[in-house]
């Protein structure tokens, strides 16, 4: 079985992060970038699967600048086998993406992609669905749990009211939520040893025209500065007084 | 001319919709999935697909999708259901899209949360069709119009994806994202027991809905469907209480459009106190029950 995981270059979600001055983009000075916290997951999954059933072959891709091969290379290190790096300076919207992965996977022709519910950037939780639209392939996004059976995945996910289990026919497109697993933590050595694995640079495949464009960023309005209660009496007087109860 | 269609998966997403709808200011008409639009939305005509149940994505974006031909804009409220669905849509139609919109600026720009909400973009469209989710807390109820011409339209419910089974939780409790009231618990209720004893028991006291941490939920004291946040649910409760919650900017990210922040937390230096409008220190085992007390006097 072939996995193809597409990974998305992120600023660490734990730091903090402001708008330029003059709302062109967001300040990342400074700042660590990481795997997307979904992509990670995803591929954690995609190892998974291999340690259960040997077969499995994992290929990672990303779509942005050459420093996305810092991602890969971890990725490589958690255990992918092969990862291509899809050279651009390019802006693009989901559905780019979404073009530029189709593509890809036409020449590839995985059986299964898997991949992050959501960047952590964008929060836009667009990609996956509109890949699978492109490709025709059944999806399953909001993963908690995957098996394998013999030419399907039988797929659990979340929903607004709890979860339900799918099984999509392959090839079949799944996004990871945070529950699917945990991933493993690869110490330097592991990264190091991952330098000899096979990275491929090369150039997009699919013209962009954007339909989308975030134009200007800003800080959220503040909410207006809390104050201490000193009791639960207090707490409830004043929760009263405004009708919360 | 512009037109919108505001996609309803269930007839009593009605309500939610009419707001946005009016926001935009186009004329727009209804698709309804399931059942019937529970209020009037000031649509023009009401197309309805009469299906029982809502089969998977690929199905259902496909009937979307045929359905939304010569429309500017495809709009739905936002949740999970709608991201996995109108995503899809959006790949068909080869259409832009806008997910979570907060605010309407014009027909073709739309100010939506990035980074957890730590920071607000303007998405400007830059070509027809666009898909939209909108999160209806920032759009006051529309007025309610003439009663909309009723198409019955067909849908096809056939895809790849075999459901196996579904499970609803939730029982009697109010629906976490329309709740007057939510009272939430993080990662002290140490238990499923605890959590549903201390927070549950509150919860039905005051008539509210109940949420729940990535931690909590994580460590099994609560149940997926509960998490609040940037990948959770966002809530616009009235009233929100989080109790036992450090306040991380992925927790903050679902509550902020709540008129009433309250933090209950024993460490006096938590992050949650500054943004909570009112803060109490102290151990929530004992102040929950207080607060309890307190209203029941
Ligand atoms: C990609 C990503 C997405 C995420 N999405 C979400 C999300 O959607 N929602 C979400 O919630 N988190 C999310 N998180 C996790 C988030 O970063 C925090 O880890 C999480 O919100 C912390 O939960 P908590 O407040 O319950 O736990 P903690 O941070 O451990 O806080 C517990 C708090 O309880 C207080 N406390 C302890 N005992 C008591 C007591 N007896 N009485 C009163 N107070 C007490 C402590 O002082 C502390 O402040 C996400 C993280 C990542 C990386
Ligand atoms: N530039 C990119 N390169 C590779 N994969 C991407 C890229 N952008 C997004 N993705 C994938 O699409 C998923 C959803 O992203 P988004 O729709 O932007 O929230 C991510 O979790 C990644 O798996």
């Amino acid at each position: 079985m072939k996995i193809l995981v597409p990974i998305k270059r992120v600023v660490d979600p734990y730091s903090k992060v402001r708008p330029l001055s003059d709302g062109s983009g967001i300040d990342t000075t400074g700042l660590k970038f990481e795997i997307n916290p979904f992509d990670e997951i995803a591929i954690e999954e995609a190892v998974r699967l291999r340690e259960k059933s040997g077969d499995v072959e994992i290929i990672v891709v990303s779509i942005g600048k050459s420093e996305c091969e810092e991602q890969l290379r971890k990725a490589l290190a958690i255990g992918a086998d092969k990862a291509i790096l899809i050279e651009t300076d390019q802006e693009y919207d989901s559905l780019g993406i979404a073009k530029e992965l189709a593509s890809l996977v036409a020449e590839q022709a995985p059986d299964v992609v898997l991949m992050g519910k959501q960047a952590t950037d964008d929060d836009c939780n667009q990609v996956g669905q509109m890949l699978a639209a492109k490709l025709g392939y059944p999806q399953a996004t909001f993963a908690s749990k995957i098996e394998r059976l013999q030419t399907s995945l039988k797929v659990t996910r979340e929903t607004d009211e709890g979860d339900e289990i799918l099984e999509l026919p392959l090839p079949c497109l799944v996004t990871a939520d945070l529950r699917l697993n945990e991933p493993r933590y690869v110490a330097l050595p592991g990264i190091i040893k991952a330098r000899s694995k096979p990275l491929e640079r090369r150039t997009p495949s699919v013209p962009v025209t954007l339909k989308t464009r975030p134009v200007f960023f800003e800080s959220p309005p503040p909410r207006a500065a809390g104050k201490k209660v000193s009791s639960v009496d207090e707490l409830v007087a004043v929760l009263r007084d405004r009708g919360a109860f | 001319m512009s037109k919108l269609l505001l996609v309803l998966f269930t007839g009593s997403e009605s309500s939610l919709g009419s707001g946005f709808a009016a926001a935009l200011g186009l004329s727009f008409d209804v698709l309804t999935l399931t059942g019937h639009a529970e209020t009037n939305t000031g649509a023009e005509k009401e197309l309805v697909a009469g299906l029982t149940s809502l089969p998977p994505a690929d199905a259902l974006a496909s009937t979307i999708a045929t359905l939304s031909q010569g429309y500017t804009h495809i709009a739905a409220t936002s949740n999970m259901r709608s991201k996995d669905v109108m995503a899809r849509v959006a790949g068909i139609l080869d259409a832009g899209m806008v997910t979570d919109v907060t605010l309407i600026e014009s027909p073709t720009r739309f100010k939506r949360p990035v980074l957890a909400g730590s920071i607000i973009s303007i998405v400007e469209v830059l070509s027809t069709p666009v898909v939209l989710t909108f999160r209806p807390a920032g759009f006051a109820k529309g007025e309610a119009g003439g009663a909309p011409d009723q198409v019955s339209v067909s849908a096809d419910a056939s895809g790849k994806t075999v459901r196996i089974s579904q499970s609803v939780r939730g029982g009697a409790r109010p629906d976490l994202s329309q709740a007057k009231i939510v009272i939430s618990g993080g990662r002290p209720l140490r238990d499923a027991e605890t959590f549903e004893r201390v927070i549950g028991g509150f919860a039905d006291k005051v008539g509210g809905a109940v949420g729940a941490t990535r931690a909590a939920v994580d460590s099994g004291i609560a149940p997926n469907e509960l998490q609040v946040g940037q990948t959770g649910k966002i809530v616009a409760p009235d009233l929100y209480i989080a109790a036992g919650i450090s306040g991380s900017t992925q927790h903050m990210a679902g509550i902020k459009d709540s008129k009433i922040i309250v933090a209950i937390n024993k460490d006096p230096d938590a992050p949650i106190f500054e943004s909570a409008d009112y803060g109490l220190v102290a151990d929530l085992f004992d102040a929950l029950p207080a607060i309890e007390r307190a209203l029941g006097s």
